[in-house]
């Protein structure tokens, strides 16, 4: 069962089918929004076999062995902080005390990746991405901790499972931290680089950023490990934020969380249709005097309440 | 950091034409820019010499994807001029609207290729959707979507019907409504805000010492237009405002050219309702008598200058063509300094760079042990190289031949 | 910008799904050229004015004339209808010519009375093409 529960549902073969899934109805979104048709279903799924069966392509300075190993790394990575999120019920694959700041840290571990791949590229746009995502990681990923660690503050409690169930016994609460959603959402969009802030691979700067040497299979694991992002970061945020129809029977459940997650999928989508790409210093300073303030004075309100609740 | 220099082009997702740009930066900062051209160079002006004035018009043409119009009418405008023909007031209105439907295609385009530059992807679509309005125009009436045609010596080649003229103002009204709300997202969203503002400043005083042309120079206060300074075609007849704006960075340079795109909906409206009735064109002699003429044009991107030196004949002894763009490149180099990686590309792009148009010289650069071939030899160079990789196409040849069905 | 995205989000795509759907072309586009073999008196002047050396006519009879038109030559000017004295060619707005074959885009009209042959996809021998310098 703990197999069937890794390898099959939920696990690594629901995340690919719901990773690729979610890439067609962004992109989808996205086209209509211009006003255009948009790709087929199947288009992300043709995508990646596509790039499986290319040529793979090494640069001769590049690291070899760190360089075929950060696209799978990038991939487990997503999919281990996967099984902590409780998803339709109160209960994750697996749970202990502490888990949120785990998988917070695994989530962390792609764009470390894909900082290590670009880096290791040695071509220059590569050199170039990889320090810009290294430094928009320093700009989003303090705001992004603080609001996300907002709502574990309130329940007293460092497992995600605790939080869930703690809110779907008190759901008021957690409306509280819709300021902290907010913020979540914003600096996601930097995690996932993103526009405004896909600077680390803004195309007509830097070509493909980290990625401009990655060929073939390799690149298509990429790919796979952010479509995957998606969704895990998705479920993490809808998890802390959202835990609204938990207690729903299992199909119904599912539903609702589907549901939730094509929210956070949308909102990415309008953002990125109706923003420019950010300068990095534009980026840097947004993170850090509005987004951080704002995770801040959260942080402070539900400690407030926390003391209030508690005595 | 220390200092590092990265390539831009000559193949860059973020140039839609080759040439090289070799950027020293400093951290993010661009600490200077070295650029090479000719890359496109096709030898057009050496060709008009071997074709006859006709055949030659069509060559112009294929100068600029873009301002196609504008090349073949300042040649034309030259010719014309020495061989003293008249052109008849309804083929100098039509000619007019074509360069003013060109203009609205032109800065269209670059709305979207400027907002694409600064990863505002929604806005170009929308420019480019809207462009298509005038796209379907130009191929109604001139024949085709980019390459026009519409000159001929002595006057347009097509005239219009009043059930175009119709069409043309219903969607001139469209499209004027679109620019409207798109001055208003220019001066209203606050990403592309900014992205635009207080980049790639050039003074006034720089753009004049430059020689900079065109759109770019008018976004630094620069009053300068050829078609109300030098009227030529039914310029004479029309009221228009030339869009002067004193940003001097990239976001001025969209404000003028928002601007021009409403003044030209003006110009249309002006021209179609004056529009005089008679011929559209006259008579032309094969052979221009011997004379030299200098013919200046305001194409979208600036002043366009050609230069014809005829001999009697039925061909052009010679051509010389200085595009806009070739104008602008230096003040290019000057914007750049200082300004962050990141703005590169938009910076160059708010010039709306023309390179195929810019191409009139090429350098040749010889690295010790290179060698001279002939077609024929680079040919069979190619056909060795990859036969030692495995790879006969000859064979290749053969066995899609045997599929097609037509062995030899 | 928000409203603008969000009403096109549900309204029908301006594009169209192009090989699967027709395309709308204009009537004034210039497509591939039309002869009329009739018509034509052998003047080729059309074959002066072409700037692409995309005509060949040939005389193979007592005034008639054969005209074999090279689409990948053809730069689609229409010059060579404007240049026509007795409006032998004119212009269609047929637009779909690309080919997989280089052969099927030598595109041949015959005279009325010629003896019948194949139609056009079917290898012409190749009629000596006027070099340019």
């Amino acid at each position: 069962m703990a197999l069937f529960n890794i390898f099959i549902f939920p696990g690594i073969l629901f995340l690919v089918v719901a990773g690729l899934w979610f890439e067609f109805v962004d992109r989808r979104m996205y086209a209509r929004m211009q006003h255009r048709q948009g790709p087929p279903w199947f288009q992300p799924l043709a995508d990646f076999i596509k790039l499986i069966a290319k040529e793979t392509i090494i640069p001769e300075n590049a690291n070899r062995r760190l360089f075929v190993s950060m696209p799978v790394v990038a991939l487990t990575a997503t999919i281990s902080a996967f099984f902590y999120i409780p998803l339709w019920s109160t209960h994750a694959l697996y749970s202990f005390q502490g888990d949120s700041i785990v998988v917070m840290y695994l989530l962390t571990l792609p764009t470390l990746t894909f900082f290590l791949a670009g880096w290791y590229s040695t071509s220059l746009y590569s050199t170039i991405g990889a320090v810009r995502s290294l430094t928009q990681f320093f700009a989003y990923e303090i705001p992004l901790f603080m609001a996300v660690l907002a709502p574990a503050m309130l329940a007293n409690d460092w497992s995600l499972a605790g939080i869930a169930t703690y809110f779907t016994a008190h759901p008021l609460l957690a409306l509280l931290n819709v300021p902290a959603l907010g913020v979540a959402l914003v600096t996601l969009l930097g995690k996932l680089e993103r526009v405004p802030f896909d600077i680390p691979e803004a195309e007509t700067e830097v070509v493909a950023g980290a990625f401009t040497e990655y060929t073939g299979r390799h690149l298509a694991l990429f790919r796979l490990a952010i479509d995957i992002e998606v969704i895990v970061a998705g479920s993490l945020l809808v998890a802390m934020f959202l835990p609204f129809g938990l207690a729903l029977p299992a199909w119904l459940g599912f539903l609702v969380y589907l549901l939730k997650i094509t929210f956070v999928v949308a909102v990415i989508a309008i953002l990125r249709s109706i923003m420019a790409r950010l300068r990095i210093e534009q980026m840097v300073n947004f993170c850090w005097k509005i987004l951080a303030p704002v995770a801040l004075a959260q942080l402070l309100l539900n400690l407030v309440v926390k003391g209030f609740l508690h005595s | 950091m220390s200092k590092i220099t990265i390539p831009l082009g000559p193949q860059h997702p973020a140039l839609k034409e080759p040439a090289s740009f070799k950027i020293t930066l400093n951290g993010e900062e661009i600490y200077s820019m070295d650029m090479r051209l000719g890359y496109n160079h096709r030898g057009i002006e050496k060709a008009c010499e071997e074709r006859t004035y006709i055949q030659g018009l069509y060559l112009i043409e294929r100068i600029c994807g873009i301002c196609s119009h504008s090349h073949s009418t300042a040649y034309i405008q030259a010719l014309e001029e020495l061989a003293g023909l008249q052109v008849p007031k309804r083929g100098l209105y039509i000619r007019t609207l074509i360069a003013e439907l060109e203009r609205i295609h032109s800065h269209l385009l670059w709305l979207g290729v400027a907002a694409h530059e600064v990863g505002f992807d929604t806005l170009l679509m929308y420019a480019w959707r809207d462009r298509e309005l005038v796209m379907d125009h130009l191929a109604e009436i001139g024949g085709n979507r980019v390459n026009y045609a519409v000159n001929t010596l002595g006057g347009v080649r097509r005239d219009l019907t009043p059930a175009e003229i119709a069409h043309i103002l219903k969607d001139v009204d469209t499209l004027e409504e679109r620019t409207k709300y798109y001055a208003q997202v220019a001066t209203e969203e606050s990403t592309l805000i900014a992205r635009l503002s207080k980049i790639g400043y050039l003074s006034k005083t720089d753009a004049e010492l430059l020689g900079a042309v065109g759109p770019t120079a008018r976004a630094c206060s620069v009053d300068r237009d050829i078609r109300r300074d030098d009227p030529y075609a039914a310029y004479g007849d029309v009221q228009f405002k030339v869009c002067v704006d004193d940003h001097c960075d990239v976001y001025g340079r969209v404000l003028v050219r928002v601007g021009e795109l409403m003044e030209s909906y003006s110009i249309i409206r002006q021209l179609l309702k004056n529009l005089p009735d008679g011929p559209i064109a006259v008579k032309a002699p094969r052979r221009i008598p011997a004379g030299e003429a200098i013919s200046r044009y305001e194409a979208p991107r600036g002043e366009d200058c050609h230069y014809v030196k005829a001999n009697g004949t039925d061909k052009p002894e010679r051509v010389k063509i200085r595009a806009p763009t070739l104008a602008n490149w230096r003040a290019v180099r000057k914007m750049i300094e200082g300004n962050y990686l990141a703005d590169a590309p938009i910076i160059i792009a708010a010039i709306d760079p023309c390179f195929s148009c810019t191409d009139r010289a090429i350098e040749l650069v010889r690295p010790a042990g290179a060698a001279t071939l002939t077609w024929g030899a680079l040919r069979q160079h190619g056909i060795d190289w990859y036969r030692k990789q495995g790879l006969d196409f000859a064979d290749l040849n053969k066995k899609l031949a045997t599929q097609l069905g037509r062995v030899k | 910008m928000l409203g603008e995205v969000l009403a096109h989000l549900c309204a029908k795509p301006n594009t169209i799904k192009y090989p699967f759907e027709p395309a709308v072309v204009e009537a004034g586009l210039r497509g591939k050229i039309k002869f009329v073999a009739e018509k034509c008196i052998g003047c080729k002047i059309c074959v002066k004015d072409c700037p692409a050396d995309a005509i060949t006519i040939t005389k193979i009879g007592d005034k008639r004339f054969e005209c074999v038109f090279d689409l990948d030559k053809c730069i689609y000017c229409a010059q060579c209808v404007d240049s026509c004295p007795k409006k032998a060619l004119s212009v269609t707005n047929e637009f779909e010519l690309a080919q997989l074959d280089k052969h099927k885009l030598r595109f041949v009209f015959h005279a009325p009375d010629a003896p019948p042959t194949p139609p056009a996809p079917a290898a012409q021998p190749e009629p000596p093409v006027a070099k340019t310098a």
